[in-house]
């Protein structure tokens, strides 16, 4: 369980994250969603101490996480694995290395058992034949189950991910949607989510909480986000022709 | 930056293949453009002060002695220096730049690595053998006068290899490696700047390099004067 207390970022005196408060559950896809330029990317960021929050604080699991205590942050580093917007695989390496990579550095497992918990997780992604290919060599969908792949092999506690289907078809999309979901219930995992797609908000917002403008202006469930009346989610949730006749359908039933 | 390079350091096993790594690329790498500019200069510089000193009352081994001095005090360092700028330098900046915006320091942050130690302790380690790769330069700069006067008739054999032992002085020879450990410092480190800090997308990298290698040949230009005017003047 991750709790954030009004945390607060601003660029150049532009408030880019808006004293926003929630509660990401264990077990459960929290889902951040908002339009392009919201700042989910940014909260997201300040969640993982990648940029540093001007003020609020941020408990994982109880414990505050700060960045000048240094014990605390390493050893929460190693809990954490973090599915980036581009994927973000090391490019010199190949898809087994980069899988091998946090292993390499943080176990003290022997390399045949680091192999062994390498191909487990490709596995687990449902990849096959590209351990030796490298990422430029891979399909974007492939790139993120490598990403996820890579995200999981430490068995994290905290599991993030920042679009995780942008730029993927739809079914592909639904695919890692779901890989993630089942991943995240299997290991009892804190999963938060950034997405700006309606369809992974139907498939697994457990937990969903709306930014607009860097303010978190509601939160909860993927059932409730359907029958709520709040303007600007409906603006957000029908702005797509498909979901309007879903609202149509449900309304006749 | 410098600073952060040198703590939190990775695991031996992983920065001992990174070293190996970085040696490859900046100096094996370069082995090839350094020898073929050396081996040229070193020819030109021969014949150029051949033609100047078209004098009979000169002695026939000045020819030697004077691409010796060019060679060893500037063309070797400085020149090829400015050369490793636009490829080391260029390499390096690109290449951290890329995984700057395609967020792989990020990734390399989140899971609790120190980047700079990782990307660029690495590089200033395996610039460590820069001034072989000077010598290296010097030899076959030295070489290349001697083809290309004894070959074009500008000197004998003996008296080339009699101008270039003439009136050795060691401290030229400090000079000389001390300018190259600054240069290879700069090498790594500007570049690598240039890298890490820099904001935007696939263009920015472009301009990255590009800024990164004005910046180092400049810096690499103001060094050498400077130490000439402390070491030599
Ligand atoms: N490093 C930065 N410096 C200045 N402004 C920034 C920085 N990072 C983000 N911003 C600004 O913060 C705002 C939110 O950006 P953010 O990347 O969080 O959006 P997002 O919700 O993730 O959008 P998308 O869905 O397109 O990824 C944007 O207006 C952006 O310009
Ligand atoms: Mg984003």
């Amino acid at each position: 369980m991750i709790t954030i207390n009004k945390i607060s970022k601003s660029f150049d005196n532009i408030k880019t994250i808006d004293k926003i408060s929630a509660v990401f559950e264990k077990g459960k896809t929290n889902l951040i969603i908002g339009q392009s330029g919201s700042g989910k990317t940014v909260l997201m960021k300040c969640l993982l101490g990648l940029l540093d929050i001007d003020s609020g604080e941020i408990l994982y699991d109880g414990k505050k996480f700060d960045k000048d205590n240094i014990s605390i942050i390493s050893n929460l580093r190693k809990q954490i694995g973090m599915v980036f917007q581009g994927s973000a695989l090391f490019d010199s390496m190949t898809v087994l290395n980069n899988i091998l990579f946090p292993l390499r550095m943080f176990s003290d497992k022997t390399d045949s058992k680091m192999i062994t918990r390498a191909k487990e997780v490709i596995k687990r992604v449902d990849l096959r034949d590209v351990d030796n290919k490298f990422p430029s060599e891979i399909s974007g969908g492939m790139q993120k189950r490598v990403a996820i792949a890579r995200a999981i092999v430490l068995n994290p506690r905290y599991l993030f991910c920042d679009e995780p289907n942008s730029g993927l078809d739809p079914k592909t999309a639904i695919i890692i949607d779901k890989l993630i979901k089942e991943i995240t219930v299997e290991y009892n995992i804190t999963t938060v989510i950034n997405t700006h797609d309606m369809n992974s908000v139907m498939e697994i917002g457990d937990k969903i909480i709306f930014l607009v403008e860097g303010k978190k202006i509601w939160e909860g469930t993927n059932q409730q986000i359907l029958n709520t009346d709040d303007k600007m989610i409906n603006d957000f949730v029908y702005s797509s022709e498909l979901f309007k006749k879903v609202k149509l359908t449900q309304q006749k039933n | 930056m410098i600073k952060y390079t040198f703590t939190k350091f990775t695991k031996w096993s992983v920065l001992k293949k990174l070293i190996f790594q970085e040696i490859d690329d900046l100096i094996i790498g370069s082995i090839g453009i350094v020898a073929f500019m050396s081996f040229l200069i070193g020819g030109v510089v021969a014949i150029q002060t051949a033609l100047a000193i078209d004098n009979p009352l000169l002695p026939g081994n000045l020819i030697g002695f004077a691409t010796r001095q060019s060679v060893v005090l500037e063309f070797a360092p400085t020149l090829i220096s400015i050369i490793m700028a636009g490829k080391v330098g260029s390499f390096i900046t690109s290449s951290i730049g890329t995984m700057r915006v395609t967020e792989q320091i990020d990734a390399l942050e989140v899971m609790g690595i120190n980047s700079y130690n990782y990307l660029i302790f690495p590089k200033i380690i395996s610039l460590l053998l820069y001034p072989f790769l000077i010598t290296f330069a010097m030899f076959l700069g030295i070489l290349g006068g001697y083809m290309a006067s004894v070959y074009a008739g500008f000197s004998t054999s003996f008296d080339f290899i009699q101008g270039i032992q003439l009136d050795f002085k060691v401290f030229h020879i400090i000079y000389t490696y001390i300018k190259t450990m600054l240069f290879a410092f700069v090498l790594a480190t500007i570049p690598s700047y240039h890298g890490f800090f820099m904001k935007g997308g696939a263009l920015e990298v472009g301009k990255a390099s590009n800024i990164s290698f004005v910046w180092t040949s400049s810096v690499i230009i103001i060094i050498n004067f400077i130490v000439t005017q402390l070491l030599l003047a």
